[in-house]
C-alpha cells in the first residue's frame, strides 16, 4: 500500500474514532469534567484549605496538574480498550483486517483516536480547572509534550488490554485493579517527599509519577524527580508498548482465530 | 495469466489438534462464478476466513490474481471483497459512513468514496436508508448493505459465504441478478450457500468440501451430467390406494393423489407417462423431488461416507 493510501487509512480511522466518542459525549467527555469538578470541590477547596503550602504552592495549585493527567490517562485508556474490543465483539475489526492497511496504521489510528479523546478531556479539565485557580503555565512544550506521550502510552495499554479481552469484565479490571491505584499513588495528591523512604522508593518505580510530575513541573514548574530521566522512562514504555502491541497484531494475537 | 485464486495444500489444525482443512488445492479462473458447496462445518468458511487473513492458517500457498498472500499480502488484499456469513459492521454507525469507511482502508480518498457509496446504495436499494444506523435495517437489507460495503473498492475477486441466508424469495432474487451483472462485467464470483438452487443457477463451476477435503471440483454442468437418477412428484388426478406395479421403475405412494418414482438418466420420461396411462392414472403436474444439484450433492456426500 503507497504512503498516500496509507495515510488515508490512517485518518479514515483516525475520524472514526473521533467521531464515535463524540457521538456518546455524555459518556465520554462529560464525567470526566463532573468527576474533576468534585475533585476540585472536595479536595481543592473543602480540604485543601486546610492543608499547608507544598513546595510553595496552594493545595489546590499542586493537585490541578495531577487530575487534569489523571483525566488524560483514564480517557485514553478507556477509548482504546472500549473501542478496539467493541470492534472485536462486533467483529467489524474485520473491516480493517481484510483491507490492505498495514497493521501499524491500524495501531496508529486507534491510538491516535485515545490520543484525541485524552487531549479533549485534559481541555475540559483544564477549562473546569480555572474556575478554581489561576493557571500560568511555566514551560508550554514541555507540557504539550507529556500530555501528547502520556496519552500515547496508555492508548497503547488500553489497545493490549482490548487484544488480550476476551469479555466485557476483562476490559474494566485492569483500570480498576491496577490503573487506577498507580494514579492514585502516583503524585497526583501528594509530593513523594512526605512519604517514609521506603515508599518513595517503591512510588519510584511506579511510571504515572513520572509523567505526573513532569506534567506539573510544566505547568507550575516543580518536580519530585529528574525531568530528563522521566522523559527517558516514558519514551522507554512507549517504545516496549509500541512493540509488543505491533507484535500481537501481527501474530493475530485474540482477533485471528 | 495467473487466475483469480490459487490455492495449494492449504492445512488447517486448530490448537486442539482439530483439522479444519486438511491440504486443500483449488483454482478459480478470472470471471468465474463459482460454488464452493459442503456440508455445515466441512471447512468452507475457514477457507475463506484464510483467503481474507481473517484466520491464520497452518501451511499451504494462497494467491490472489498472481499475488502471494504471504509475501505480497496487501497487494492481494486489494483484489478481494469479502461479504461475511455474520453480520460484522458496526450496529452503531450509519450505513454511508460504514461504507465510505471501508473505502478509505483501501486508500480510497473520501471524495471518491462518497460517489461510489451513493451508487451502490442506490444500485442495492439502500439509498434512502443512509442515514439510518445499521442495527434499524431487517435482516435483507443489512446483507445488502455487506454487499456494498464488499464492492466499493471494486474488487476483482468477491467472496459471498452464504449471501441469502434468512433472505426472503423476491431479495434473493434480486441478488441473484445482481451478482450476475457483476460476474458479468469481469468480477470474479466465488459463493458458498445451503441453497442448491441457487448455486444450480449462477454457478459456473463447483467444488464440494466435506470434513476438510475437497471431494469433488468440476463445472456444474459436468456435475449435473453425473446424475443417474431423478426423482418426481407426480400429482395425481384421482387418488389410489397403492402404487401401480411399474416394475422397471423405483415408486411409492407418498399421499392418496401423490406418487414419488425414481427415473434412470437413460429412460424417458415419457416412458413413465405412456406406463401410468394403461392403468388409467392421470397426471395433473409435476416437478423434482429436490433441486438436481441437492440430489447430487447428497449422492456424493453419502457415497463419501
Amino acid at each position: 500500500m503507497k504512503l498516500k493510501h496509507q495515510y488515508i487509512a490512517f485518518k479514515t480511522i483516525l475520524v472514526k474514532e473521533i467521531l464515535r466518542f463524540s457521538r456518546i459525549w455524555i459518556q465520554t467527555i462529560l464525567p470526566p469534567a463532573i468527576t474533576t469538578t468534585l475533585y476540585f470541590i472536595i479536595f481543592g477547596n473543602l480540604i485543601g484549605s486546610q492543608i499547608d503550602d507544598m513546595d510553595g504552592f496552594s493545595y489546590m495549585e499542586y493537585i490541578v496538574p495531577g487530575l487534569i493527567l489523571m483525566a488524560i490517562i483514564t480517557n485514553s485508556y478507556a477509548n482504546v480498550v472500549s473501542s478496539f474490543y467493541g470492534s472485536k465483539f462486533q467483529h467489524n475489526i474485520e473491516e480493517m483486517l481484510i483491507s490492505p492497511t498495514p497493521n501499524y496504521i491500524i495501531l496508529l489510528g486507534f491510538v491516535a483516536g485515545g490520543v484525541a479523546r485524552g487531549i479533549i478531556v485534559g481541555g475540559v479539565v483544564t477549562l473546569v480547572s480555572l474556575f478554581f485557580t489561576d493557571l500560568s503555565i511555566q514551560h508550554y512544550f514541555l507540557t504539550s509534550v507529556v500530555v501528547v506521550l502520556t496519552a500515547i502510552l496508555f492508548s497503547l495499554a488500553g489497545f493490549i488490554n482490548a487484544i488480550f479481552a476476551k469479555s466485557f469484565d476483562d476490559i474494566s479490571i485492569v483500570p480498576t485493579f491496577i490503573l487506577t491505584p498507580l494514579t492514585y499513588l502516583g503524585g497526583v495528591f501528594y509530593t513523594i517527599k512526605l512519604l517514609p523512604e521506603f515508599w518513595q522508593a517503591v512510588s519510584l518505580i511506579n511510571p504515572i509519577l513520572y509523567m505526573v510530575n513532569t506534567f506539573r513541573y510544566g505547568i507550575i514548574g516543580i518536580s519530585d524527580i529528574d525531568i530528563t530521566y522521566a522523559f527517558g522512562i516514558i519514551m522507554t514504555f512507549i517504545t516496549l508498548l509500541f512493540w509488543w502491541s505491533l507484535s500481537l497484531l501481527n501474530r493475530g494475537v485474540g482477533i485471528r482465530n | 495469466m495467473p487466475p483469480a485464486l490459487r490455492i495449494e495444500n492449504l492445512m488447517k489444525i486448530y490448537p486442539n489438534g482439530f483439522s479444519a482443512l486438511k491440504g486443500i488445492n483449488l483454482t478459480v479462473e478470472k470471471g468465474d462464478f463459482f460454488a464452493l458447496l459442503g456440508p455445515n462445518g466441512a471447512g468452507k468458511s475457514t477457507t475463506i476466513g484464510i483467503i481474507c487473513s481473517l484466520v491464520n492458517k497452518s501451511s499451504g500457498k494462497i494467491s490472489v490474481y498472481g499475488k502471494d498472500t504471504d509475501t505480497e499480502i496487501s497487494e492481494a488484499k486489494s483484489h478481494i471483497g469479502l461479504v461475511p456469513q455474520e453480520f460484522n459492521f458496526n450496529i452503531f454507525e450509519p450505513i454511508e459512513e460504514i461504507i465510505i469507511n471501508q473505502a478509505g482502508y483501501y486508500g480510497i480518498e473520501r471524495k471518491t468514496a462518497v460517489v461510489k457509496t451513493e451508487q451502490l446504495l442506490r444500485q442495492l436499494g439502500l439509498w434512502e436508508k443512509r442515514s439510518e444506523q445499521a442495527r434499524n435495517l431487517s435482516g435483507g437489507m443489512k446483507r445488502r448493505l455487506m454487499i456494498a460495503r464488499a464492492l466499493v473498492h471494486e474488487p476483482q475477486l468477491l467472496i459471498l459465504d452464504e449471501p441469502t441466508a434468512g433472505v426472503d424469495i423476491e431479495i434473493r432474487h434480486g441478488m441473484w441478478q445482481f451478482l450476475k451483472e457483476i460476474n458479468q462485467q469481469g468480477t470474479t464470483i466465488i459463493l458458498t450457500t445451503h441453497y442448491l438452487e441457487e448455486a444450480e443457477s449462477l454457478c459456473k463451476n463447483i467444488a464440494i468440501i466435506d470434513q476438510g477435503e475437497i471431494i469433488e471440483n468440476t463445472s456444474v454442468k459436468a456435475l449435473l451430467n453425473e446424475l443417474n437418477i431423478e426423482t418426481f412428484i407426480l400429482d395425481l388426478f384421482e387418488p389410489l390406494q397403492e402404487p401401480p406395479p411399474l416394475s422397471e421403475y423405483s415408486i411409492r405412494l407418498l399421499e392418496n393423489s401423490q406418487l414419488e418414482i425414481e427415473v434412470l438418466k437413460e429412460n424417458s420420461i415419457n416412458d413413465v407417462f405412456k406406463r401410468l396411462d394403461e392403468y388409467n392414472i392421470q397426471v395433473s403436474s409435476m416437478r423434482n423431488k429436490v433441486n438436481r444439484l441437492e440430489e447430487l450433492f447428497m449422492r456424493i456426500l453419502n457415497d463419501k461416507s
